[in-house]
């Protein structure tokens, strides 16, 4: 019993710190400060919901942190690679 | 309390010190690069500590393993994605931060 209160209690402190983390994506200043609350989003999501699946019993919630875990790592691919990128010619050679 | 449960219950906690190094850093840091460096370790250590005290926990050797990989998954990614956003960076012109 006292492993689900600090399972769910340590869950809500991440979701607190991902909350204070929204500060990053409001002030910038550039794109990729705005972006790094998305990797922020990432670890931090997948740990608090390992944590959750362990406290409620629920084992289907790890496969939602594989989710996240492969979504952020293509959201922030993505961003480089489409958004953020001048192409110039040497940028492409390598 | 058996053992396994207190060694579980320390790793958490150290994993939520770290959680809020990494988010601590992402604030208060001064640029692009310095909060990549926040982030990307402190917040992998911090999901590693907490892996490691639920593996303790877990139903299974199938868990277990689920949950390693995950961190695996997490650790290739966000450190293949602070090499391309720090190159990016830096490319784009932005100059590392110096005192």
């Amino acid at each position: 019993m006292s492993m689900q209160v600090l399972y769910s209690a340590v869950a809500l402190f991440l979701l607190l710190t991902l909350v204070a983390g929204l500060w990053r994506v409001l002030r910038g200043p550039t794109p990729a400060d705005r972006m790094l609350a998305a990797q922020l989003f990432g670890t931090t999501a997948v740990a608090s919901l390992l944590l959750l699946a362990e406290a409620f019993g629920r084992p289907h919630l790890r496969d939602v942190a594989l989710v996240f875990a492969l979504l952020a790592a293509v959201t922030a691919v993505a961003f480089v690679m489409r958004t953020w990128t001048v192409w110039e010619d040497d940028d492409v050679a390598d | 309390m058996s053992l396994t449960e207190l060694l579980t219950f320390f790793l958490i906690l150290a994993g939520a010190v770290f959680f809020l190094a990494g988010t601590v850093g992402l604030l208060r840091f001064p640029d692009v690069f310095t909060r990549l460096h926040a982030l990307t370790k402190a917040d992998n250590v911090g999901l590693g500590l907490v892996v490691a005290g639920l593996a303790l926990q877990a139903e299974s050797w199938a868990a277990t393993g689920k949950i390693l990989l995950i961190w695996l998954l997490v650790l290739l990614a966000s450190a293949s994605v602070a090499h391309l956003v720090a190159r990016t960076a830096l490319r784009k012109g932005i100059r590392p931060w110096k005192r």
